[in-house]
């Protein structure tokens, strides 16, 4: 008895929302679909992987926070190195009275790298006229819109320790 | 409401449509697939050969594009093939999907070819799909020999070394040639180079116009009938639509091909050996690529029973007779009716088949 009914609202459910069915047309289309978003997946995700490692490493090379500088303390004073900060270049400066600064060399610009003057006592971005005071990295004249990064500097023997501050 | 939200994008679709048939005869098309059918029999299958080795061929510039982003040609050439074996992510799976494929290829158009000879589908008016072919398989194999020097791995150096004894060989001009080809006496960082430009661009362009011609005509003649079935009442011959049947068809297959390159490229990935070095000895049992170990094998026994350069000479005649022989196919049947001619061809194409296995065979067991 209940079996019957059962069955028959099955039946009658069935037919109400027929619409709503997948038909086999439908359902092939669907499964193809599916299957097909594995493969493009599968050979999407390799790709993309490939592709990007060079970008994956600099980005990781970017998240460095300390580089040492071998001998770099004989740095005459009253001038500058450059060197790699992770993948960007950076800037180490023998100051006159012996100090030392460190700066991210890359201008807050347009991305060009500055250059230390120090007959001018500044650091000066050629691409437009950019200027930062070479102590404390502050743009103080031209279009930069911010200071340049301002690193730690620590001396120990013959090497420079240089870490985010 | 609901209608009329479901409605205006078909419209506007429909629309759009019909802006770009008007302009690009889109609907010609479309009847043209609808109408295009493909003989159905038991030789069916060898149909979807010249479809399987263009899938081999889109792989190929996809993943040699790829290799392209870390590649350097010259001096620097086996590094940037280790950084990409074993520092890029993926790396070793793109080269591997490269070497595979190159080789499945070159399979793949030789089974093209032998089905063709054997279906005689080179009859008329199929004579320049037939010769088209023929330069296709040569551009493959041209393709392939140049890749193989590219790592600059031991092997490849000299496997190299030993394949341009093929063309070295051909009387009076054959060193002239391979040292042009080379870029001098031996092997180095300026026949990478040239290798290099000749993979990657030379034979792309020079493929890419032979393979429209091709395909072009395939379409233009459809699909060959066998004489077996020609033979037939049209009553008899059955056919299935081009589009969707068979073309499903061919994409079945094509799906097939990329899940048997998926496994060889990641179960069986290509190897590296160590840096060609040109002052080491070659180790034991040097060869070329699987496809040119036939004409090695020739020129190695001919060199063996005829003494001096004769044994040469005599391996070039032969290389340049079957040649000769396979751009006649055409000629030699000259589409008669009478099954006598066609047998003729038969014999040919099981002569060529079986000296190419047998030799092949022969070398392999030697080295
Ligand atoms: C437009 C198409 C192609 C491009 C751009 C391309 C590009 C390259 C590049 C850059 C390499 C060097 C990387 C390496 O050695 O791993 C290479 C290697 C190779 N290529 Fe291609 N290629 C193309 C088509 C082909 C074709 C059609 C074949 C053969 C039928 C082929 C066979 C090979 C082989 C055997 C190697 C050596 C693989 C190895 O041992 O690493 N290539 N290709
Ligand atoms: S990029 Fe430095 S001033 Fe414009």
């Amino acid at each position: 008895m209940l079996n019957e009914e059962v069955v028959k609202n099955i039946i009658d459910s069935a037919d109400e929302d027929e619409r709503d069915v997948l038909t086999r047309r439908e359902f092939v289309w669907l499964g193809g679909a599916a299957v097909g978003a594995i493969y493009l997946g599968a050979i999407g995700y390799p790709v993309y992987e490939y592709l990007s490692t060079p970008a994956q490493r600099s980005a990781e090379a970017a998240a460095v926070t300390q580089t040492t500088l071998d001998n770099a303390a004989n740095l005459p004073k009253s001038s500058a190195m450059m060197f790699k900060f992770g993948a960007r270049p950076a800037m180490l400066i023998h100051h006159e009275d012996g100090s030392w600064s460190a700066f991210n060399a890359v201008c807050t610009h347009l991305g060009c790298t500055v250059k230390y003057e120090p007959e001018q006592s500044r650091i000066f971005c050629a691409c437009h006229g950019g200027t930062y005071d070479p102590r404390t990295g502050a743009n103080v004249a031209g279009p930069p819109p911010k200071p340049l990064t301002k690193f730690n500097v620590e001396v120990k023997d013959a090497s420079v320790i240089i870490s985010r501050a | 409401m609901q209608a009329s939200l479901s409605q205006e994008p078909k419209k506007r679709l429909a629309a759009v449509y019909d802006w770009a048939d008007e302009r690009l005869g889109l609907t010609g098309i479309i009847d043209l697939a609808r109408h295009k059918t493909v003989p159905d029999h038991k030789y069916s299958f060898w149909y979807y050969w010249g479809g399987i080795s263009l899938f081999f061929f889109i792989v190929q510039v996809f993943s040699g594009i790829l290799l392209l982003v870390y590649y350097r040609a010259g001096a620097d050439a086996y590094e940037s093939v280790r950084q990409i074996t074993y520092d890029i992510k993926f790396g070793w799976l793109v080269r591997s999907a490269h070497s595979w494929s190159a080789n499945l290829m070159v399979l793949a158009v030789f089974v093209h070819l032998f089905s063709v000879l054997f279906m005689k589908a080179y009859r008329k008016p199929r004579e320049f799909g037939w010769w088209s072919g023929l330069i296709l398989l040569g551009l493959t194999m041209v393709f392939g020999f140049s890749g193989y020097l590219l790592p600059m791995d031991d092997l490849a150096y000299f496997a190299t070394k030993v394949g341009l004894e093929i063309p070295a060989s051909i009387p009076l001009v054959g060193d002239l040639i391979t040292n042009i080809v080379r870029g001098g006496q031996d092997v180095s960082e300026v026949t990478i180079q040239r290798f290099f430009a000749l993979h990657v661009v030379i034979l792309p362009l020079m493929y890419i116009p032979f393979l429209g011609f091709h395909l072009f005509l395939v379409q233009k003649h459809g699909n060959a009938l066998p004489p077996s079935e020609e033979a037939k009442p049209m009553s008899e011959r059955r056919f299935i639509r081009f589009f969707p049947d068979f073309f499903a068809k061919d994409m079945g297959m094509w799906l097939i091909a990329l899940n048997i390159l998926a496994i060889l490229a990641s179960l069986y990935p290509w190897q590296l050996g160590k840096q060609a070095d040109p002052l080491a000895s070659a180790p034991e049992g040097i060869h070329p690529e699987w496809y040119f170990m036939s004409q090695f094998q020739i020129l190695k026994v001919f060199g063996r029973w005829f003494p001096g350069a004769a044994g040469e000479a005599l391996g070039m005649l032969l290389f340049t007779a079957a040649l000769v022989v396979l751009v006649l196919i055409p000629f030699l049947d000259p589409g008669s009716k009478s099954g006598r001619r066609a047998r003729t061809v038969t014999y040919i194409g099981l002569g060529l088949l079986l000296g190419l296995i047998f030799t092949t065979i022969w070398g392999y067991w030697e080295v």
